[in-house]
């Protein structure tokens, strides 16, 4: 268990995904009155060494952070801006609050946009001398493009295509979902399509992901209950599983083996784990923690591993092994996920296998708002807590000798 | 001897007896007859001096009385001396008077006897002279009758052997003379006495020829029998006449059985085909339900009667069908036994009558017939039970309603008590047996029916209460609930009607199973007569009643209890939360008085012995407190999303960076201030009040640390390095650490404090984490401000641990601070005076 602490507070975690070697996390820090920054975590398995790399973020408080499958040092953030009054958005600001004093308007806008890291970052870490700009702030990231969508409304998260070659985002703004193309460099980003959400009342996307499956052409969204499938070819939507959750849905994620199946949570406590060929009843639910869940991950390589963080500051490690595609311990041979099914279902009468809770995490103090698990060693993850503490952990050896052998 | 003497002559004799015996001892001794006085005298006899002793010597006794005594004393002695012999000369005088007496008048007796015995001699010599001349008078008249009487004899003899040939002569006439008034029986015996005879002479022409008349006439009679036999339209008695007849008539005697079970059973079957058509018409029905195919007999002589029969219950003009009023059980049942079960009883009765108690008489004998038929009757008193048995059950499976369990018992009964005549005519058979079975099966379909009629009554009683709890709502005033919960009224409108609904409630559901209990014990009443059968002794009351019919209720209220919760979980609030607060409750009573006062009752009024293994009260106990627990939970949850959600939406929906400045409470927290009181007023109408710790002095006022001196300096200190945020980071999780940790959705306790505090807990960490998705302004933050310290005021005194609302609403002032572009908290004090405001 490591804990390192940031110094501000932080929502926002993702592993680097480009990056196989390295053990490493990106932590997107929120203030409102300090200069926000990208933490870049690295963890030393060998010597159990954790070093921290910073990089300012000056645009904004972070709330929501991915890193480019293709590009080890370009990422993405969805980060607030706010607007002073000085900005002359007064018109705006009338139309919006038409019964407030204009001159005192202010407003918080969430923008999303691509960023590189410096290549220097690793060597430069620390405070630097020579650094013209800022004395405690070494490094500043390099601004790609905007993903401008003022039209749109506010980005709550930002997805890229996952195992694609970095050319593609999605980013769901309000109650849109657009689809970005991104030029060789990612310099500029162009809108190819989107599809709106349509409906009584203010919706707005909570979470989404982009499925890894069907040659990456589906999305999942969450709004406030509900749970949509998108065909991105068309981008219409596929399925929609109405109140998955009894209340709010707060993250959602695809089984990285198995294609229909999916896991969300939200704020009624629960896990709940879907296959989308058959929307009315969830496969399995989990109600282990005690208050609203906010993230949910499958182990990328052993996808019975399921992670979930919670706003009662628990970090919970379920092994879902009767819906994982190995459900007896050994690989199903991933060319042919239907016949690994088939396989489920037939051995699964044979040998029932029982879905356990592996650990229980309650080294947090503060509410968890994420976890992740490491994109290079598929035993290891991370989750961050509100106030600013992140912690690694490993998947129990026993466990994962059960698994492997 | 002085001493007697002077006795004598002092005292006078007071009794004459005594002194006559005296005086006779003292004769007899002078008489020398006494053998008693010798052996007196022997023990002074060789006394000299003793003056009545045999040895007494005149001359010593003197000389002793000269030599002893004194002149005085010889005086006294000498005038005694001369007194006693005065008085032994009186007395032997009267004893000679009376002796002479006796003797005089003996010699008179001998006299006249000797008178007597002469004249009686003389008249015995006269009377013996007399029986000699009868004597020879007699033998005279004997020698001279002799022959006649010979004669006589010998003519009597002749006359009754005439009589006899007669009779036989007669014989075919009279025969046929009987053939046609039809007085077959007269016929019968008639030829019965005449058979041996015929049969023995009939090497003679004459008797073969009257034998042979006979035959043919008894043959023309025989045949007769059996044509009325065939024809089955007389009456049993008529028809067991025949068949003795019959019998005595030689015929086969399994035939005869079989003939009379086949007749007897197009009658019982007539019986049953009446019963059935007050069955409503079966789905697939025909004359082979009646009877069933795989029982032998009835297989083999079904076909004929039933086949094209005009009573065919499944024929259109079938008149028992037209008339189609159905009758209840009782009179069904009754209608069976006094058709059915009584013919049959008759029809046992008389052929145990003809083939089995009937007399072993000549070559009957020879043939056991008993056994041949026993065993036909055996199996022919099953197939037709069965048939009757199945129409029973038919008609008991129909008794589908529950209400007066009554009727189906007094009917059970009699179907029982019934087939005990049956057994006592025929020992041995399975028929009584399977009735019983059949009253079993009964009963355990009974208490089957009982356990869902008592789930939909709760069911029922739920909804109205559902709709009790609704209706105040809806129509402001008590629309008088359910049928079973009338005049009640509930919901914030009504708060005292919660307590009432739940009393009636639990009230209404005892009294469902206390009747139902009471149907039940009619099984068991002292005058049922199946009710000393092993089964309804054991396993009914424990197995049956006990397990089947309370345990799973109870059962299945904790089970339906548990599903509210799961079924409204994921929409949230399809139960009304005043329901899961009642049932719970309701559970709660369960656990700690109702289930051990039923089972108690049950085990009471039932008697039930736990032979075999039972639900034990404390597991059931333990699934209530669950249930109520359960439920419980589901409350708190409920309740705290209501809140949380007026919570979110309020946090969600509003423009926090250009907000105006505080001046008042936003509406929404009164509201959650209002709706937590009325939460804590329904949970306290039905939950004790529960711990909490003790309050600070002033607990409604009390400063966030947030805003206080030091941490606030160095929280919104205006150097923004990174040094200082390290520095309020630090201070926070210093803090935290020093707090309990604090667990959302813990475990509810059955307090009201324990619940409510349940409830602000979910609500204030829902505000929480709102808080921490939005950004606020200046003006923003000090509204927090001001909302936290109105929710201060009035939560601390709903909650078991006021620091636990004072953390949660630090930690939401705390963050709304982080969130806040433009920091400058307001003044406690003008917090405080907007908050007084209202």
């Amino acid at each position: 268990m490591y804990q390192p602490y940031l110094v501000l507070q932080a929502r926002a975690l993702t592993s680097q995904t480009a990056e196989s070697d390295a053990i490493r996390f990106l932590v997107g820090t929120q203030s409102l009155k300090f200069d926000n920054q990208i933490h870049i975590i690295d963890f030393d398995d060998e010597n159990n060494i954790i070093s921290k790399s910073v990089l300012q973020h000056q645009a904004g408080e972070i709330w929501h952070i991915s890193a480019s499958p293709a590009d080890k040092a370009v990422l993405t953030t969805c980060y607030n801006k706010s607007e002073a009054p000085a900005l002359s958005l007064s018109q705006l600001g009338a139309s919006v609050f038409p019964a407030q004093v204009v001159s005192s308007e202010s407003r918080v806008v969430t923008c999303g946009a691509v960023w590189r890291m410096p290549p220097e970052w690793e060597s430069g870490s620390h405070e630097s001398p020579d650094d013209p700009h800022n004395s405690h702030n070494p490094q500043n990231l390099e601004l790609l493009c905007h993903l401008d969508n003022s039209s749109h409304g506010n980005a709550s998260c930002v997805l890229w295509e996952p195992m694609g070659d970095g050319k593609h985002v999605i980013s769901l703004a309000d109650n849109h979902a657009l689809l970005w193309d991104l030029t060789e460099s990612s310099t500029q980003a162009t809108i190819s399509s989107s599809a709106t959400l349509e409906g009584k009342g203010q919706l707005k996307f909570t979470a989404g992901k982009w499925s890894p499956h069907h040659n990456c052409t589906q999305l999942a969204t969450a709004n406030d209950t509900a749970i949509r499938g998108w065909d991105l070819r068309t981008m219409s939507q596929i399925y929609c599983i109405e109140n998955a959750h009894g209340q709010l849905v707060r993250d959602l994620d695809f089984n990285p083996n198995k294609q229909y199946y999916l896991a969300s949570c939200g704020d009624d406590c629960k896990v709940k784990f879907w296959d989308v060929r058959n929307i009315n009843e969830p496969v399995k639910t989990l109600e282990e923690h005690s208050h609203w869940v906010w993230s949910v991950r499958f182990n990328h390589s052993h996808d019975q591993l399921v992670l979930t963080g919670s706003s009662d500051s628990r970090v919970i490690l379920s092994n879902m092994v009767s819906i994982s595609s190995e459900p007896f311990g050994h690989l199903v041979d991933d060319d042919d996920l239907s016949d690994g099914e088939d396989n489920h279902q037939d051995e699964k009468t044979q040998e029932p296998l029982q879905d356990s809770i592996i650990s229980t995490y309650e080294e947090h103090e503060d509410s968890v708002y994420a976890v992740e698990w490491s994109s290079a060693d598929p035993w290891l993850f991370a989750s961050l807590s509100y106030d600013g503490r992140l912690v690694i952990n490993r998947v129990p050896r026993a466990l994962k000798y059960h698994i492997l052998l | 001897m002085d001493g007697d003497i002077c006795a004598t002559a002092t005292t006078p004799p007071d009794s004459d007896p005594a002194r006559k015996r005296r005086v006779h001892g003292m004769l007899k001794l002078y008489y020398g007859l006494n053998e008693e006085g010798k052996t007196v005298d022997q023990a002074e006899s060789m006394n000299p001096c003793d003056i009545n002793g045999t040895h007494f010597d005149p001359e010593v006794y003197l000389n002793k009385f000269r030599r002893e005594c004194s002149l005085g004393e010889l005086m006294d002695q000498e005038s005694c001396m001369v007194k006693q012999i005065r008085s032994l000369d009186s007395d032997m005088q009267t004893l000679v008077y009376e002796n002479y007496n006796k003797f005089i008048s003996a010699t008179d007796t001998i006299r006249k006897m000797k008178n007597d015995f002469k004249k009686m001699e003389d008249e015995m010599d006269c009377l013996s002279t007399n029986m000699a001349a009868i004597t020879e008078f007699s033998a005279h008249i004997s020698g001279t009758l002799q022959d006649q009487h010979a004669q006589i004899t010998k003519l009597s003899g002749v006359h009754n052997l005439l009589r006899k040939l007669q009779f036989l002569f007669e014989l075919p006439a009279r025969l046929n003379k009987c053939l046609e008034l039809q007085a077959y029986s007269q016929a019968v015996s008639s030829h019965r006495r005449a058979r041996c005879v015929l049969q023995q002479y009939s090497h003679m022409p004459s008797f073969r020829g009257i034998q042979d008349d006979c035959h043919a006439i008894m043959d023309k009679l025989a045949q007769e029998l059996r044509q009325k036999f065939r024809d089955g339209g007389s009456s049993a008695k008529d028809l067991s006449e025949c068949v003795e007849l019959l019998l005595q008539l030689d015929e086969p005697a399994e035939e005869l059985c079989d003939k009379f079970l086949i007749h007897a059973q197009s009658r019982l079957e007539t019986n049953l085909r009446g019963l059935e058509a007050e069955l409503r018409p079966p789905l697939s029905s025909g004359p082979t339900s009646v009877i069933d195919p795989s029982i032998g007999p009835a297989r083999r002589l079904s076909a004929a009667p039933t086949a094209g029969s005009p009573t065919d219950p499944t024929s259109p003009g079938n008149p028992f069908l037209s008339s189609s009023s159905r009758t209840d059980i009782l009179e069904f049942i009754d209608r069976g036994c006094n058709e059915f079960v009584s013919s049959l009883c008759l029809v046992i009765a008389s052929y145990q009558e003809l083939f089995v108690n009937r007399p072993q008489e000549g070559n009957l004998a020879s043939k056991n017939i008993p056994q041949m038929a026993i065993g036909k009757l055996h199996a022919f008193v099953d197939a037709m039970a069965t048939c009757y048995f199945s129409l029973v059950e038919r008609r008991i499976q129909e008794e589908k309603s529950v209400g007066d369990n009554s009727l189906l018992v007094r009917a059970l009964d009699r179907f029982h008590r019934r087939l005990q005549a049956v057994a006592k005519l025929l020992p041995g058979s399975a028929v009584p047996s399977q009735g019983t079975e059949i009253v079993v099966r009964a009963a355990r379909e009974r208490i089957k029916q009982y356990l869902a009629a008592l789930q939909s009554f709760y069911l029922d009683s739920l909804r109205d209460v559902r709709q009790a709890l609704a209706a105040p709502r809806l129509g402001g005033s008590s629309a008088g609930g359910g049928s079973h919960l009338a005049g009640s009224a509930t919901g914030k409108d009504a708060p005292a009607s919660l307590p009432e609904l739940l009393s009636s409630l639990s009230a209404s559901i005892l009294n469902q199973i206390k009747s139902v209990l009471a149907s039940v014990h009619l099984f068991t009443a002292k005058d049922i007569t199946f009710s000393n059968k092993p089964y309804f002794k054991g396993e009914f009351c424990s197995q049956g009643v006990r397990e089947s019919l309370v345990v799973n209720f109870i059962k299945f209220v904790c089970q339906s209890s548990r599903q509210f919760c799961e079924s409204a979980g994921d929409r949230g609030g399809s139960t009304p939360p005043a329901l899961l607060l009642l049932l719970s409750r309701l559970c709660l009573d369960y656990e700690t008085s109702t289930i051990t006062y039923i089972l108690t009752l049950t085990d009471e009024q039932f008697l039930v012995q736990h032979r075999s293994p039972v639900t034990a009260v404390a597991a059931l106990c333990g699934e209530a407190r669950e249930a109520a627990q359960k439920l419980l939970k589901h409350y708190v949850k409920v309740q705290g999303l209501i809140i949380s959600q007026m919570l979110r939406k309020s946090v969600e929906t509003r423009d926090w960076v250009n907000t105006i400045e505080p001046r008042n409470v936003r509406a929404v927290m009164k509201r959650v201030v209002e709706d937590t009181t009325s939460i804590d007023v329904q949970v306290s109408l039905l939950y004790e009040e529960g711990t909490r710790k003790a309050h600070s002095s002033d607990s409604s006022k009390r400063t966030f640390s947030v805003y206080s001196g030091s941490r606030q300096q160095t929280r919104y200190a205006p150097s923004y390095t990174p040094s200082a945020a390290m520095d309020t980071n630090f201070l926070s999780n210093i803090h935290k650490l020093f707090s309990e940790r604090i667990d959302i959705f813990s475990p509810v306790e059955f307090n009201k404090v324990s619940v409510v505090t349940g409830i602000i807990k979910i609500s204030l960490k829902t505000f929480l984490e709102c808080v921490r998705l939005r950004t606020f302004g200046r003006y923003g933050l000090q509204q927090i401000q001001v909302d936290c310290n109105y929710l201060q005021m009035y939560l601390w005194r709903f909650v078991s641990d006021e620091n636990l609302v004072h953390f949660l609403l630090d930690e939401i002032v705390g963050s709304t601070a982080h969130r806040c572009l433009d920091p400058a908290p307001m003044e406690q004090s003008v917090i405080e005076v907007i908050c007084e405001r209202g």
